[in-house]
């Protein structure tokens, strides 16, 4: 057997295995120097992208359904838990987006001064926890990934994250980091129980497992009662949705970002967040379809208030974290939506806005990191005339804003547009709403580029220096997959079409 | 052979588990005062020699004792070099504490090895007096176990509080038993099945006998409303002891009660749903009331009491949850045992080594460890979560599985209720681990690299205070010694190796269980 077919065939076990066994290296090196952790992460995160790069490449499009899959013998009869693992054309443009991210994280995360070895032993065990959620076919070890990914927030925020008084109210680091967990958990805990629900079902139509794939032939044999389905399916909805930043849910968002350091606002907006959607359509979606199909009208409304609410409450802020972390609420929106709309153009769009505002959510936090790593300050009423200082921030920022605006020949109109597309069909009086929150978006960014970015140079502010060559490239490389994407989506559609084609079969 | 040598001869572990322990009383008169550590080494020697004794002995063999009284059989195999193996780090952990608080370690170590021989006992019970016998054993070491902090006024309450109930619940039992008797005419735990699914026999006088055997266990096991006493006594008793108390006499009342409903109340097919019942009020009762009023204290010993009385919440759900011909409850208590213990080793081991160092034990003494100690505090942290039942950690698999044996059994309900309540404890738990991660060292000025939104001429200030301040800084801790970071390496490798790998462990769980409750 050759290197390339070996690689091949433990692509999936190695690109989890590699960043929870580098979390546990990393303890081990030298607490005198710091900079080691830092390189050693770097390296960890590389070899992790380029195995996110090479399943993503790999990934067939044309043969469709889960690909690279191999299945590890853990527990028999009677629980039946196997690590089975498998990427299909939703999963595969996450494992790249959670490759790219995490690596670009790491290469910024240079800043941490303090316990910096901890910081990325958590790093990267955060990381390891969402590539397992996005590669593995058992509804216990997605379980088990996505609690892992959401562990170690708590100390990431806790321990590095900053407090900010904003005069009237201080929003301590703990406070974030404690409401962000509390919700969390309180999510898995509705996820927890569904999944119990449907073991005990299948154990009762004769086959208890865990097994995803068979779950999924269980519940098109009709093995799921229609009634379990309708209660089970609001469990995964909201479980998952609290991740997803789902309204009325989605409170520990901004506060999360505005407390937790770049790196970690990075992983958490650019692909946790991703995982509560990706959790709707992988158990949700695909275990309890009937539920599903019931509750989507439910979902799409929830959705559009999320665009709505995201945006208004992104316009009223005057913290730059705060603006962003509600835009993020609101883009999060077009993603339920796009996926409420059951329809192969919407959830297409969804998959892929999935995949573009991750890359331009990271990108925001790099810049407003980098910013807040100088000036010390993120109040946008303070700031301004930022381009004279720091003219590469001002121009990376101004294309991560106008993505998220939807200016055609971005990623981000691409994605919405599709989100559009799909709801219009059914769902039109939501999907003006949902346009209108677009619009509402195009105030709020170009105001905050314009009252802190552009503007009268301030004496204050004329000792910050611009972006360092590291976020230079990691911004670059970012602004680059957005354009790319927005110009030539194809690459990444054909691959999302095939897994949303298979996914709405059942509907 | 003939029975009787045969009977004695199934027995052997036994007879040199307490010859083990008068040995070490032996010992203890003439060892000079300087080497009393020996005993300690000679007790965990002969805790190991036993436990692979046994093994070898043992494995295998189904064997019915006495005409039904005791069983040594697989269940009570595994229980039996559990128990050993925790005996060997509860006093690998013990021995700088005693050095250090305790006086008489000799009586320390020989009345812990009795307590571990009661333990056994109850494992292997299968008859309610011997069952009675074997638990006053475990209950009567663990009175003067709790009262050896002589000098300290706290320990000798808590060992007061501890007989007084103790007796008192004690009393409760022996009533339900001779009640039990009057109406089965017989104490064997299949008996009581029999009587019980006999229609006219079952009256209210037998009902109320089972009942008093519930309370009396409750009360044991420290189950809610039984579980008053817990508190106290785990603040009051010398530090291991809490641990032994809080992992091996629950471990023990777990193992002799699941194989009493095993074998008492399971086989009455007509009754037993209205006991599943009962058990589950108990069972939710106890998540509740010990996680949220877990939330409310500031002694670690405490806390970790009510966290407690929350994990036995967890245990009779599972117990409520067992049936003929499914024995993944069973196998679900078990495991959650083994991980609980596992877990609960690592944070008392630690504490163990805090206090130590430090003679502290409240919450917010652990203020700052992360930077005074981050080897104790990883340690802490990696328990606390892993008893939250968080990945990667054993806390999250057997609590997994658990709670599917739970949910299968018909109470998915109860599973439901013992998921939120597991998110009540992270609550708490991340309390502690704030403490150890974010609150600065006592005596330094709040965090000065979280530059918050302060403009930077307040950061110079707290520079100030953060220099003035480092005299008065509580110092640096030392790694903890040799022998308990052998107890905290040695849980974290288990809590590891069950939250990722737990196959092996189950199948040998699996053929334990199998014996109860034949038949999956």
């Amino acid at each position: 057997m050759d290197f390339f077919t070996a690689i091949e065939q433990s692509a999936l076990f190695l690109i989890v295995l590699a960043p929870i066994a580098g979390a546990l290296l990393t303890m081990f090196t030298s607490r005198e120097r710091p900079q080691d952790a830092w390189h050693f992460a770097i390296l960890v995160s590389a070899i992790t992208l380029a195995l996110s790069i090479f399943i993503f490449v790999q990934y067939d499009f044309r043969a469709g359904g889960y690909q690279l899959t191999h299945i590890f013998r853990w527990l028999g009869y009677p629980l039946d838990i196997n690590l089975s693992l498998g990427v299909d054309g939703i999963a595969a443009p996450l494992v790249l987006l959670n490759g790219i991210i995490l690596f670009g994280g790491v290469l910024v995360a240079q800043t941490i001064k303090r316990r910096s070895r901890d910081f990325f032993v958590l790093l990267l065990a955060l990381g390891g926890g969402v590539f397992g959620v996005f590669v593995v076919r058992d509804l216990f070890f997605l379980f088990f990934f996505y609690e892992l990914a959401v562990l170690p927030m708590y100390l990431l925020i806790g321990v590095w994250g900053s407090s900010t008084d904003f005069g009237t109210f201080r929003r301590t680091k703990e406070y974030g980091a404690m409401k962000l967990m509390l919700f969390l958990v309180a999510g898995s805990v509705l996820i927890w129980v569904g999944i119990l629900a449907l073991y005990v079902q299948a154990w009762k139509a004769g086959a208890p497992t865990f097994d995803m794939s068979t779950l999924a032939e269980m519940a098109q044999r009709g093995d799921f009662s229609e009634g379990l389905q309708r209660w089970v399916f609001p469990l995964f909805m909201i479980g998952f949705g609290v991740l997803a930043g789902l309204w009325p849910f989605h409170t520990w968002s901004p506060d999360g970002h505005v407390a937790a350091p770049t790196a970690v606002s990075m992983l958490h907006a650019g692909v946790l967040m991703k995982l509560g959607a990706y959790g709707i359509i992988r158990v949700g979606m695909e275990l309890t379809p009937a539920g599903a199909e019931a509750w989507m009208p439910v979902l799409i409304g929830l959705g559009t208030v999320n665009v709505l609410y995201g945006a208004f409450s992104a316009m009223s802020q005057g913290d730059l974290k705060y603006v962003i972390g509600y835009s993020s609420v609101s883009h999060m929106g077009y993603v339920i939506m796009g996926i409420a709309t059951l329809h192969p153009i919407g959830v297409g769009g969804a998959v892929l806005q999935m995949f573009s505002h991750g890359i331009m959510t990271a990108l925001m936090f790099v810049l407003v990191g980098a910013i807040y790593d100088r000036a010390h300050i993120r109040d946008i009423n303070v700031l301004n005339g930022l381009v004279k200082r720091m003219g590469a921030a001002t121009f990376f920022f101004a294309i991560a804003g106008l993505a998220s605006l939807g200016l055609p020949g971005l990623s981000g109109f691409v994605a919405e547009f599709m989100v559009f597309t799909g709801a219009f069909k059914e769902y039109l009086p939501l999907a003006v709403l949902a346009v209108a929150g677009a619009a509402v978006t195009a105030v709020y960014i170009l105001r905050l580029l314009a009252r802190s970015f552009f503007g009268e140079a301030d004496p204050r502010w004329a000792h910050l220096t611009d972006l360092s060559p590291v976020e230079k490239g990691v911004a670059g490389a970012f602004v680059l997959i957005l354009i790319a994407v927005g110009v030539w989506p194809e690459p990444l559609l054909r691959v999302i079409n095939t897994g949303v084609a298979s996914l709405l079969k059942v509907f | 052979m003939s029975t009787v040598t045969e009977n004695l001869y199934l027995l052997t572990p036994e007879f040199l588990l307490a010859a083990l322990a008068l040995l070490v009383f032996a010992l203890d008169l003439v060892l000079p005062e300087s080497r009393k550590t020996w005993l300690a080494w000679i007790g965990m020697a002969g805790l190991t020699a036993l436990a692979i004794f046994s093994v070898r002995m043992l494995a295998g063999r189904t064997e019915s004792l006495y005409g039904g009284l005791l069983a040594v059989d697989q269940f009570s195999l595994f229980f039996k070099v559990f128990f050993m193996g925790l005996g060997v780090f509860i006093i690998l952990s013990s021995v700088d504490f005693v050095k250090q608080h305790l006086s008489h370690p000799g009586e320390f170590y020989g009345i812990l090895l009795f307590s571990i021989l009661g333990m056994n006992m109850m494992a292997q019970a299968r008859e309610l007096v011997t069952a009675y016998i074997a638990l006053e054993l475990l209950s009567f070491s663990l009175y003067v176990l709790t009262a050896y902090a002589r000098g300290n006024p706290k320990s000798n309450e808590a060992a007061l509080k501890y007989i007084i109930i103790g007796a008192f619940s004690t009393a409760v039992l022996l009533y339900g038993i001779s009640m039990i008797y009057s109406v089965a005419g017989s104490t064997h735990f299949d008996a009581l099945a029999e009587t019980l699914s006999s229609p006219g026999q079952a009256g209210p006088v037998l009902w109320v006998g089972v009942a008093f055997l519930v309370a009396g266990l409750g009360f044991k096991l420290a189950a809610v409303p039984f579980h008053m006493w817990a508190p106290d006594v785990y603040e009051g008793a010398p530090l291991p002891v809490t641990a032994y108390l809080a992992i091996a006499s629950k471990a023990g009342a777990a193992a002799l009660a699941l194989r009493l409903i095993s074998e008492g109340l399971v086989p009455a097919r007509e009754v037993w749903p209205h006991w599943q019942i009962i058990l589950a009020a108990l069972a939710a009762a106890s998540m509740l009331v010990g996680n949220l009023v877990a939330l409310a204290q500031r002694n670690l010993k405490r806390l970790m009491a009510y966290s407690s009385i929350g994990h036995v919440g967890y245990l009779l759900a599972g117990m409520a949850a067992l049936n003929i011909g499914g024995g993944m409850a069973a196998n679900g208590i078990i495991f959650y045992l083994v991980g609980y213990a596992a877990t609960s080793l690592v944070v008392f081991a630690a504490l163990i080594s805090f206090f130590n160092q430090t003679g502290q034990e409240e919450i917010a003494d652990l203020a700052g460890l992360a930077d005074r100690q981050p080897l104790l505090a990883a340690a802490i942290a990696i328990g606390l979560f892993s008893l939250a039942g968080l990945p990667i950690f054993a806390g999250f698999t057997i609590k997994f599985y658990l709670f599917a044996a739970v949910a299968q059994g018909g109470f998915l309900w109860l599973a439901g209720l013992a998921i939120f309540s597991s998110l009540i404890s992270l609550y708490y738990y991340l309390q502690v681990i704030r403490q150890m991660y974010i609150q600065p060292v006592p005596g330094t000025a709040p965090d000065a690299s979280g530059h918050g939104e302060e403009p930077s001429h307040t950061a110079s200030h707290g520079q100030a205070v953060a220099g003035h301040a480092s005299e008065t800084a509580a110092a640096a801790l030392r790694t903890p010694t040799g022998m308990l970071l052998a107890v905290v390496v040695a849980g974290l490798v288990a809590v590891l190796a069950l939250g990722v790998y737990p196959g092996p462990l189950l199948e040998a769980i699996e053929r334990a269980s199998q014996v109860i409750l034949p038949g999956i």
